[in-house]
């Protein structure tokens, strides 16, 4: 007796649903999107219970690094055709006599933050490989003898005036070098500072109170 | 994959010849590859939570104001805390003048039963107002907007008569993570006051002393307790 072979069939999924969902997240993810700034160098910040989000336009944030190094970046504002970048760099570039071509400034105003001193900008921003640009960031310069950090902070309190300032510091910084920052702002007549922190839940109740004596 | 094409089989066999049957299905799989792909991209480069910061005002640098304002505190109700190296806090009541007698200066720590403890037990009646009034809302008890409840919580320290003033001082070796803990305790605790100011002289000696176990300095007396 001939063996009966059933006919082999191919098992089949219909993919269609699943193209479906994937095309609603695929939609989904991309327009919720807002990228992940690209960290100008590795900064734990410490811990704390506040649930306040940062603004996400007119902020200014100064990054204290743990060893030291002080990077700062704005940004352009709520509307991106202010240009608020290219507008400080302007007035810093004429402060210190240097020249900058409108590719430039319309390059720095799509950059992040930055941390040198104001001559070698220029080089950081004609940079097309971010390894290298990662490199040249060395720390903003803010001693008594040569502030641009100041100068910085002072064009863009001129620029924006509704800039809120955001520092990001790393736990393990020396408070001094904080509080350096801080006199710097206020001397630009900046008393509010929001710090940027991780938030931690932190239960207490009635039962934490210590009973009394 | 999900779908194989399968015309081969019994395809030579037979003698007529057929046209081929095509499937109108698509293979989808290519581009659910794809989609896979994108979405976890998307996933891992989208920034969903926003950094949280805590806001912390720092005293106007005028110093004709400074010394204005100064006698305004009570010195019952001031409370120092000294913040020093290696995570190391301190705290004294009252105030270092050249002619009062020395306040006494004691070292506590960030755990729970450190300075918080300490913290809690000066501001026992806004801390207990406050608690009272959150753990109705969250009972729901009471049912208040969140801006009525933040103005509610905020009259209530406005209000506050009898917590501590706490002056918030850090020395050179300070770190940054002190200052953010601390000032964070004062939010956990509900401090209706406290300020972040600079370290004086007395205060720097008198830690050292502290240190060193010795009881006394040279201009100001300092007493200083030992654990």
């Amino acid at each position: 007796m001939p063996k009966i072979k059933p006919p082999v069939k191919t098992p089949r999924i219909d993919m269609t649903p699943m193209v479906d969902l994937f095309s609603l997240l695929l939609i989904f993810f991309v327009l919720t999107a807002s990228f992940r700034p690209q960290e100008v160098a590795k900064i734990d910040s410490p811990a704390s219970i506040s649930e306040k989000q940062a603004p996400d336009f007119n902020l200014m944030t100064i990054f204290i690094s743990q060893d030291g190094k002080v990077f700062f970046n704005i940004d352009n504002g709520r509307d991106t055709s202010t240009h608020f970048r290219a507008q400080i760099l302007k007035k810093m570039a004429e402060r210190y006599n240097l020249t900058f071509t409108e590719t430039e400034y319309d390059l720095f105003g799509r950059l992040s933050a930055f941390g040198m001193p104001l001559k070698d900008l220029k080089q950081w921003i004609d940079v097309k490989e971010s390894k290298e640009r990662d490199k040249m960031q060395v720390g903003m310069p803010m001693d008594s003898t040569d502030n641009q950090l100041g100068y910085w902070i002072l064009y863009s309190r001129i620029v924006n005036p509704q800039a809120e300032v955001a520092i990001k510091g790393d736990g393990e910084t020396n408070y001094m070098l904080v509080k350096k920052v801080m006199d710097l702002l206020q001397e630009n007549k900046v008393n509010k500072f929001n710090l940027i922190t991780n938030m931690q839940k932190e239960e207490i109740g009635m039962k934490d109170l210590p009973p009394e004596k | 994959m999900a779908q194989i094409e399968s015309q081969d089989q019994g395809g030579k066999k037979g003698g007529k010849k057929r046209a081929k049957k095509h499937s109108t299905g698509i293979d989808m799989t290519p581009m659910v590859d794809l989609m896979c792909l994108l979405i976890t991209f998307f996933m891992l480069t989208t920034a969903f939570a926003k950094p949280k910061v805590m806001v912390i005002t720092m005293p106007e640098k005028d110093k004709n104001q400074d010394q204005k304002e100064q006698p305004k505190i009570s010195k019952e109700r001031t409370l120092n805390i000294l913040l020093s190296g290696n995570d190391e806090v301190y705290y004294y009541k009252g105030l270092v003048a050249p002619g009062s007698p020395m306040p006494q200066l004691i070292k506590s720590d960030f755990s729970k039963d450190g300075i918080r403890k300490m913290l809690l037990d000066r501001n026992r009646d806004l801390f207990t107002k406050i608690t009272e009034y959150r753990d109705k809302r969250l009972t729901g008890e009471i049912i208040v907007a969140d801006t009525t409840y933040d103005e509610t919580v905020k009259q209530m320290k406005l209000d506050d008569k009898k917590g501590p003033i706490v002056l918030i001082k850090a020395d050179t070796s300070a770190m940054y993570r002190d200052i953010v803990n601390i000032i964070d305790e004062m939010a956990i605790c509900d401090i209706a006051s406290y300020a972040v100011v600079d370290i004086g002289q007395v205060e720097d000696m008198m830690i050292q002393a502290y240190r060193a176990g010795t009881q006394l300095t040279e201009y100001p007396k300092i007493q200083v307790k030992e654990k």
